[in-house]
C-alpha cells in the first residue's frame, strides 16, 4: 500500500455519515473510494454546487469539478452561485475539508498555497476553506521528496490560515491538537513512535493511547 | 445590440469584471470583442485567469491588460510569467473575499468582515476589526465600469438563467458595474422564463447578445 492509500483510507475513517465534505486536488480526491460501505457523504465543489459525483456517461460541458475537470452529480445535487458557495464554506456548513499541505507547526498553522520566487498560483478557495470549515482535516506525506521535515516548529512558507490546523494525516502518522498541543495519536503501518519522532521537526505529545491506524472499516 | 456594436461599450484603461471560473462561464464572445476592438490598459476583476477552458486567457496572452484583480493565476502561465516580469500587476484575493468585494460593490455596502486570510499576508495593509473577541479583517467593495456576463438563456428583458457550474461569478458581477452585458446561447420572448428561474433580475441588465456558435 502505496503512502497516498495509506492517507486516503485513513481519513476516509474520519468522517461521518450525512457530512458535507469539500476535498482538495491530489490525495484528497482518493478519499471517496475507502469510505465504509453505507456511509453517505455530500461532496461540495466550490465553483458552485453540493452533490459532486464520479463522471458517469457523457460529460456535460458545464459540470466541472474546482479543477475544471469533468465530473458527474448525484440525485438530490444543488447548484449556486460563488457567494453561495462561500457562504457555505465560511458560515461553517461545511463539516470538513481535506486538502494538502506544504507545511504544517505546532501552532495548528497551514502553509499549502505559495512558495516565493517559485510558485504564487493564488490561494483560490483554500483560506476560506481551512477558515471556515468545522474540521481541517490535511493530508500530505510526513516528509518532502528530500526526506526534510514537513511538520514544523514553525512554518516558513506563506500561510493558508493561521492555528486552524484539526487533524494530520500521513503515511507514518496521525496527530491532533487536542487543547492546542499537537498530539500523536496513531502511528502508521510498520512505523514506530521514534520513527515518527525522527521524521518531524515539530514538539509533540504522545497520546497515552497512541495506537497503530486502522485502515478499514470494522462492522 | 448587435455584435458590430459590442466593441463600442469598451474604452482602454476601464475596469472589466467577468463571470466564469477556469473559463466555465466566461462570455468567449465579448473576450474575442475586446481583442478584436484594440481594447487595452484594461483591469479585469474575476475569480481567475482562465485555463483549461480559455475564459479571459486571451486578453492576457494579446497583453491587453494592465492588473488583474483575482483569487488564482495557477492554471495560466502567461499570467504569471508576465507577473513575475513586472508587465502585469497581480492582486489575488482569497475566492470567499473577492466574491464578496463584488457582492459588496453591488450592495450598496462598504466593506465586509471576513474572518478569512487573519494571520497570513493576505492581511497587510488592511484594517483588523475585533467583534465579541474574534478578529476579522475589513475588505473594501470592488466595482466595474463594465461587467462582462454570460448566461444560458436570456429573455428579452434581460432576465437571466444560468446553467449549472456556469453561474458562479456572474450573477455577482452583473450588480456590481455601472453597464452590464451579457452573452447567451438562446434569447427568448418575455414570459416565456418563469419567474421562478429567474437568476438574475433584467432590471440590471443593459445590453443581451446571444452567442455565436463556433
Amino acid at each position: 500500500m502505496d503512502a497516498k492509500e495509506i492517507i486516503a483510507r485513513r481519513i476516509a475513517l474520519e468522517l461521518k455519515d450525512g457530512d458535507i465534505v469539500n476535498l482538495g486536488i491530489g490525495t484528497p480526491t482518493l478519499v471517496p473510494r475507502y469510505l465504509p460501505e453505507g456511509l453517505q457523504i455530500t461532496l461540495q465543489s466550490e465553483n458552485g454546487f453540493l452533490g459532486m459525483g464520479p463522471l458517469n456517461g457523457t460529460p456535460e460541458p458545464n459540470v466541472v469539478n474546482a479543477s475544471g475537470q469533468p465530473c458527474g452529480l448525484i440525485p438530490g445535487a444543488a447548484f449556486f452561485d460563488s457567494a453561495m458557495s462561500f457562504t457555505l464554506i465560511r458560515g461553517g456548513h461545511v463539516d470538513a475539508t481535506v486538502l494538502g499541505g506544504l507545511q504544517v507547526d505546532q501552532s495548528a498553522n497551514l502553509a499549502n498555497w505559495a512558495v516565493p520566487g517559485k510558485m504564487v498560483p493564488g490561494m483560490g478557495g483554500a483560506m476560506d476553506l481551512v477558515t471556515g470549515a468545522r474540521h481541517v482535516i490535511v493530508a500530505m506525506e510526513h516528509t518532502t521528496r528530500e526526506s526534510g521535515a514537513k511538520i514544523l516548529k514553525q512554518c516558513t512558507l506563506p500561510l493558508t490560515a493561521a492555528g486552524k490546523v484539526h487533524t494530520i494525516v500521513t503515511e507514518l502518522a496521525l496527530f491532533r491538537f487536542i487543547d492546542g498541543k499537537l498530539t500523536l495519536m496513531e502511528t502508521g503501518p510498520e512505523a514506530t513512535v521514534d520513527e515518527v519522532r525522527a521524521r518531524t521537526e515539530a514538539e509533540f505529545a504522545v497520546s497515552p493511547d497512541c495506537h497503530p491506524m486502522q485502515l478499514h472499516a470494522t462492522r | 445590440m448587435e455584435w458590430s456594436d459590442a466593441g463600442s461599450v469598451f474604452r482602454d484603461g476601464m475596469t472589466v469584471m467577468f463571470g466564469g471560473f477556469l473559463g466555465i462561464g466566461t462570455p468567449a464572445g465579448l473576450v474575442s470583442t475586446i481583442c478584436a476592438a484594440g481594447i487595452k490598459d484594461l483591469t479585469l476583476i474575476g475569480n481567475d485567469s482562465g485555463c483549461p477552458v480559455p475564459g479571459i486567457a486571451l486578453l492576457i496572452e494579446q497583453r491587453r491588460v494592465r492588473r488583474l484583480v483575482v483569487s488564482h493565476i495557477g492554471t495560466n502561465a502567461t499570467a504569471g510569467k508576465q507577473m513575475l516580469a513586472g508587465e502585469l500587476e497581480v492582486e489575488l484575493s482569497p475566492q470567499g473575499t473577492l466574491i464578496e468585494r463584488i457582492r459588496a460593490g453591488g450592495a450598496g455596502l462598504g466593506g465586509v468582515l471576513t474572518p478569512t486570510g487573519v494571520g497570513t499576508i493576505v492581511e497587510q495593509g488592511k484594517q483588523k476589526i475585533s467583534i465579541n473577541g474574534q478578529d476579522f479583517l475589513l475588505e473594501l467593495p470592488l466595482r466595474a465600469d463594465v461587467a462582462i456576463v454570460k448566461a444560458a438563456r436570456a429573455d428579452r428583458a434581460g432576465n437571466l438563467v444560468y446553467d449549472r457550474a456556469a453561474r458562479n461569478f456572474n450573477p455577482l458581477v452583473a450588480l456590481a458595474a455601472d453597464v452590464v452585458i451579457v452573452e447567451a446561447d438562446e434569447i427568448v420572448d418575455v414570459g416565456e422564463i418563469d419567474p421562478d428561474h429567474v437568476a438574475t433580475p433584467g432590471a440590471v441588465v443593459d445590453h443581451i447578445l446571444l452567442a455565436r456558435k463556433n
